[in-house]
C-alpha cells in the first residue's frame, strides 16, 4: 500500500485584509483577507516550514527522496529541493527534484512521489509552496495568497492511500508568465473555463470514474482546485458533487496559493478525515491531475505540528497595502544610508551548511554545554575538539534582551534583534521576524523559523531567524 | 612586571574633530603629527620610530610616511577596533621602553566622513553572510533593557540615566574649542531625539567625526630633558575577550567583561586598590549612553547597580567627585576610531598639566583612558592610565 504517512501545512503569519486593496484603489473587492509570506519568505522556506510541520518528531533521516513544487521557485538554474532537503536535515543520500512551471506541480510531484515508493526509494517528502505575484490593482493581486503543504509519501503506516490517478494533458493558454514576467498573465475567463479548465476537469474524473466504477457520491471530500471561486463550485456541482463535499477552498482566508493551493487543501482535508473516508484531489494546469485517496485507521495516529487549522488562527491582518508593495518589491523605497549587503561567499556557505541550513552548533562532550555557531575550542571549558554536533532548529528559546533597529538595511525597518537562549542551553544572537517590536519582551518564548536574510549576487541566503511562539 | 613609570610624553597634538570635508586623512596627520613635534620642541628627524593607528582610513605604514614624508623609518599600522589609537600607544611604549627606540611617535586618524553613510562603515572579510546586521547602536542597546531589568529601573527613569550621561558630556563638551559639538543640549531634547535602536535615540549616540591626535614617547628619565612638565605612564592594558556573551546564558548584558578585566590588569600595574578614590578623572568609551553607564561599575567606579543613581547625583560631572570625560568624550567629539585614544590622551595630558582653561580639573594626580571596541559580548578593551609625577 503506497499513500500519505505524514502531512502539514504552512500559511504564514501576516495577512492583508482585502478591503485594504479596495481603500488603496476605491474599488470593490472580493471579502476577507490573503496570507502573505514576509519579505524574508519565499517558497523555499515556506517549503521548509510545512514540511517541518509534517515531520513532526518524525525521523529526517528516514527520508529517500526530497521533491519541492512550485511555480516561484527563487532561481531558474540551480535546484531548491537540496536546500529544503538540507533545511530539514535529510541524509546526503536523497533523491531531490524541483517540480515548476506549472499548476499542476504539487500533485505532478506527489504523483512522482508515490512511483519512486513504488520502485522501491523508501519514502519521499513533497513540499508545495507557492507566492505568484499579481500586478497591483489586478484581479489576481485580490485572489492570491501564499503557502505552502507537505507529505510523506510512503509504504509503512500509510493514513491515506493512493488508490487511482489520472493525468490528462492539455496545452491550453489559460494562466501563464513567460521568463521574465513577474506577474500572472491570463487569458480571458470564460475562455479559460470553458476550453481549459471545465473540460481538463471533467475529462480526468470521467476517465477515473470509468475505470474505478466510483460517482461522486462515493467521495467524501472533493479537493479541487479552481481558478476562483465561483468556477469552484459550478463545476463541482455540474460533475454531480453536493456542496457538502467541497471542501473549502480558503479564498476568504488565505487566497489561490498556486501550486501549493490543492495540497494545502488536501492536508485540511487529512485533519478532519475519519477512516474510510474517500478524498478526491484535483488540479489544473495545462491539463488536469485526479488522485484518489481512502483514509485508513492510521489517521487517527497522526497530526501534524501546527496543521492548517491552527496556521489560519495564528495570524496578525494589520498590516496595510504600501507594506505589502514593499514587502513584494512592488515599488522602489529610499534605500537606507547603509552599504547594501556583499553577496555571501560560495566557499563559506559550503563550509557552513550544516549551521546555515539544517541550524547545527555544537556541544562540549567535557561540559556539555550547547554552543552555536559550532566551536573547536569550548566557551566554557575551553576543551579543544572534544564537539559533537548537536542541532538547535527545534528547540524553543527565551528573548534574554533585545533592540530593535531604526539604522540597519531592511527590507521593512525596523529590525528587531533579540540574544535568545535555548531550552538546555546555548544561545544566539539573532534576527526577528514575525513580530510587532512592541510585543517583543525579555522572557518572551521563540522558536526558530528558515528565512531568506538577503538577495545579493543573485544568491539567495537563506538561514534561521527567532519569531515569537504561533 | 610593569610599565609603571618607565615612558613618558612629551609633546602631543590634537586636530579639531568635526565633519572636515576640506581635509584628507593626509591632511590631519599632518597637522596632528607637527602639532606634537612643536609642543616637544622636536624636528621630524628626531623621531626613530612611529606606530599608527587606523581603523579604516589607511593601509600599511606608508599611510603615515608618505603624508609625512618619513625618511626611510619604521612605521608600524595598528588596528584594533576602537582600541586602535590607545593599542597604537601601547606599542610605542614598549618600544622605547624596551631600550629599541629612544623617541617613538604613536599617531592616530579616522576619515569617516568620506563614506557618506551614517555611523561606522567596515566591510567585514567575506563569509556566509548569516551574521545579524545590527547597527553599533543596536548592538550596545542590548545593555539597557538588560540593565534597566536587573536593577529595577522603569522604563522612564532608565531613558533619564542615559540621557543624564549625554547631557553631562554635551556640557563638558561645550567647553571645549576642539570638540566636534560645542554646545550643551538640554535633557528635553535628548529624551525626545528619535529613536534609531529602541530605547536609544540618536542623543544617545556618539558623532562620526574625522579627527587625528598625536603623542610623543620617551624613556621616563630622558623626560625633562625635552619638557618640564610630562606626564609619566601607570598602566597599559589591552584585553580580548573570547566572545562568550554571544553563546553563553551565563552572561547578563549588564557588564562588558573586557573592561573589567582591563582595568583589573590596569589597576595591578598602577598599583590602584580603591579607583574610586585614587583617580582623579577618566576619559571613557563613551560610544551610547549604556556603555558608558555600564563602564562606570566594570571600572570600579561605581559599585554593582549603583552607577545609575551615581549619574543622577552628578558623581561623574566635571565638578562631581569622579569628573568622567571632562572633554566632552565621543558625545562632543565624534569617534574617529584610529583617533579617539590619543584624543583621550591628550585630555589627560592637558589636565594634568593645567592647561584645561575652563574645564580644569582641580589638582588631578592620576588620569585614566578607557577605549571600547566591538560589542557588549565581544570586544577588544584597552585601559591607559597617565600621572602627573613619577611613584
Amino acid at each position: 500500500m503506497v499513500g500519505i504517512t505524514a502531512y502539514g501545512a504552512y500559511i504564514p503569519f501576516n495577512r492583508l485584509e482585502r478591503r485594504r486593496l479596495a481603500e488603496a484603489f476605491g474599488e470593490p473587492a472580493p471579502p476577507g483577507e490573503k496570507a502573505v509570506a514576509n519579505y524574508d519568505e519565499d517558497s523555499v522556506t515556506m517549503a521548509v516550514e510545512a514540511a517541518r510541520d509534517c515531520l513532526n518528531g518524525l525521523s529526517p533521516g528516514d527520508l529517500g527522496g526530497v521533491y519541492f513544487a512550485t511555480t516561484t521557485p527563487p532561481y531558474r538554474e540551480k535546484q531548491s529541493a537540496t536546500t529544503v532537503s538540507a533545511a530539514l536535515d535529510a541524509p546526503e543520500l536523497v533523491r531531490t527534484a524541483d517540480f515548476t512551471s506549472t499548476l499542476r506541480a504539487g500533485s505532478t510531484a506527489l504523483l512522482a512521489a508515490a512511483d519512486a515508493v513504488k520502485s522501491g526509494a523508501g519514502s519521499v517528502l513533497v513540499a508545495a509552496a507557492d507566492c505568484r505575484l499579481g500586478a497591483a490593482k489586478g484581479q489576481f493581486e485580490q485572489l492570491f495568497g501564499d503557502a505552502a503543504a507537505a507529505f510523506v509519501i510512503g509504504k509503512e503506516n500509510v493514513l491515506a492511500e493512493i488508490e487511482d490517478a489520472c493525468t490528462v494533458a492539455g496545452d491550453v493558454i489559460t494562466q501563464w508568465r513567460e521568463a521574465e514576467d513577474r506577474y500572472v498573465r491570463t487569458w480571458e475567463d470564460r475562455f479559460v473555463v470553458s476550453r481549459g479548465y471545465g473540460p481538463l476537469v471533467t475529462k480526468a474524473l470521467t476517465a477515473m470514474a470509468g475505470r474505478r466504477k466510483i460517482s461522486p457520491q462515493d467521495i467524501n471530500k472533493l479537493v479541487l482546485y479552481a481558478p476562483s471561486p465561483r468556477y469552484q463550485a459550478g463545476t463541482a456541482l455540474s460533475l454531480g458533487f453536493q456542496k457538502q463535499q467541497i471542501q473549502d477552498g480558503l479564498f476568504d482566508t488565505v487566497g489561490i496559493a498556486g501550486a501549493a493551493h490543492a495540497p494545502l487543501m488536501l492536508a485540511a482535508a487529512l485533519e478532519q478525515a475519519e477512516p474510510g473516508d474517500r478524498i478526491l484531489l484535483v488540479t489544473f494546469g495545462e491539463g488536469a491531475d485526479a488522485i484518489l485517496f481512502r483514509v485508513t485507521e492510521n489517521i487517527k495516529q497522526f497530526s501534524p505540528r501546527r496543521g492548517v487549522a491552527a496556521y489560519l488562527q495564528s495570524k496578525k491582518n494589520t498590516m496595510n497595502y504600501q507594506t505589502y508593495l514593499r514587502w513584494k518589491k512592488m515599488l522602489d523605497f529610499e534605500p537606507p544610508r547603509r552599504p547594501d549587503p556583499d553577496r555571501p561567499s560560495a566557499p563559506a556557505m559550503w563550509r557552513n551548511a550544516k549551521k546555515n541550513l539544517a541550524f547545527y552548533g555544537s556541544r562540549c562532550t567535557k561540559c556539555g554545554t550547547p554552543q552555536i555557531p559550532a566551536q573547536r575550542v569550548c566557551v566554557h571549558c575551553q576543551a579543544r575538539d572534544e564537539m559533537e554536533p548537536y542541532r538547535f532548529a527545534d528547540i524553543t528559546a527565551r528573548i534574554a534582551t533585545y533592540t530593535v533597529d531604526y539604522l540597519t538595511f531592511s527590507q521593512d525597518p525596523p529590525t528587531v534583534f533579540a540574544v535568545i537562549d535555548f531550552d538546555g542551553g546555548g544561545r544566539l544572537l539573532c534576527e526577528m521576524t514575525d513580530c510587532d517590536p512592541a510585543a517583543v519582551d525579555i522572557g518572551v518564548e521563540v522558536e526558530m523559523s528558515f528565512r531568506r536574510l538577503y538577495q545579493a549576487g543573485g544568491i539567495h541566503n537563506y538561514y534561521w531567524k527567532a519569531r515569537p511562539k504561533r | 612586571m610593569s610599565i609603571r613609570d618607565k615612558v613618558a610624553i612629551i609633546g602631543m597634538g590634537c586636530t579639531r574633530f568635526g565633519e572636515h570635508w576640506d581635509k584628507s586623512a593626509d591632511d590631519m596627520l599632518v597637522e596632528a603629527a607637527y602639532e606634537a613635534l612643536e609642543d616637544a620642541g622636536l624636528a621630524p628627524e628626531d623621531i626613530q620610530a612611529y606606530w599608527l593607528g587606523t581603523c579604516a582610513s589607511g593601509w600599511a605604514g606608508i599611510s603615515l610616511s608618505e603624508p609625512l614624508k618619513i625618511q626611510y623609518r619604521p612605521v608600524t599600522r595598528v588596528e584594533n577596533f576602537c582600541a586602535t589609537g590607545t593599542d597604537a600607544f601601547r606599542n610605542a611604549c614598549y618600544a622605547v621602553a624596551s631600550g629599541a627606540y629612544d623617541i617613538a611617535m604613536a599617531i592616530g586618524v579616522e576619515k569617516l566622513k568620506d563614506s557618506g553613510y551614517s555611523g561606522l562603515v567596515i566591510t567585514p572579510p567575506p563569509g556566509d553572510g548569516t551574521d545579524p546586521n545590527y547597527s553599533a547602536p543596536a548592538a550596545f542597546s542590548l545593555l539597557a533593557p538588560a540593565y534597566f531589568k536587573k536593577y529595577g529601573l522603569d522604563p522612564e527613569t532608565g531613558k533619564k540615566v542615559l540621557a543624564r550621561i549625554a547631557y553631562k558630556n554635551h556640557k563638558n563638551g561645550a567647553l571645549n574649542p576642539k570638540a566636534q559639538f560645542r554646545q550643551e543640549v538640554p535633557m528635553e531634547k535628548i529624551l525626545k531625539s528619535p529613536i534609531v535602536a529602541a530605547p536609544l535615540g540618536v542623543m544617545d549616540c556618539s558623532g562620526v567625526s574625522d579627527g587625528s591626535a598625536a603623542a610623543i614617547i620617551v624613556r621616563a628619565e630622558d623626560a625633562k630633558k625635552f619638557k618640564k612638565d610630562p606626564i609619566y605612564v601607570k598602566a597599559l592594558s589591552v584585553v580580548c575577550g573570547p566572545g562568550h556573551g554571544a553563546m553563553h546564558q551565563d552572561y547578563d548584558f549588564t557588564t562588558i567583561r573586557e573592561t573589567y578585566y582591563a582595568g583589573l590588569d590596569a589597576y595591578r600595574q598602577a598599583g590602584i586598590t580603591n579607583p574610586r578614590e585614587e583617580i582623579s578623572m577618566a576619559e571613557v568609551h563613551d560610544c551610547f549612553t549604556p556603555t558608558e553607564l555600564v563602564i562606570y561599575e566594570d571600572l570600579g567606579f561605581s559599585e554593582r547597580g549603583r552607577a545609575w543613581r551615581d549619574v543622577l547625583d552628578g558623581v561623574f560631572d566635571l565638578d562631581g567627585k569622579l569628573p568622567v570625560n571632562p572633554d566632552g568624550g565621543l558625545k562632543s567629539f565624534g569617534h574617529p576610531i584610529g583617533a579617539s585614544g590619543l584624543r583621550m590622551l591628550y585630555e589627560m595630558y592637558l589636565q594634568l598639566r593645567g592647561q584645561a582653561g575652563p574645564r580644569q580639573i582641580d589638582n588631578p594626580k592620576l588620569g585614566l583612558t578607557h577605549n571600547l571596541g566591538g560589542f557588549p559580548w565581544e570586544a577588544v578593551c584597552s585601559v591607559c592610565i597617565v600621572g602627573k609625577e613619577t611613584g
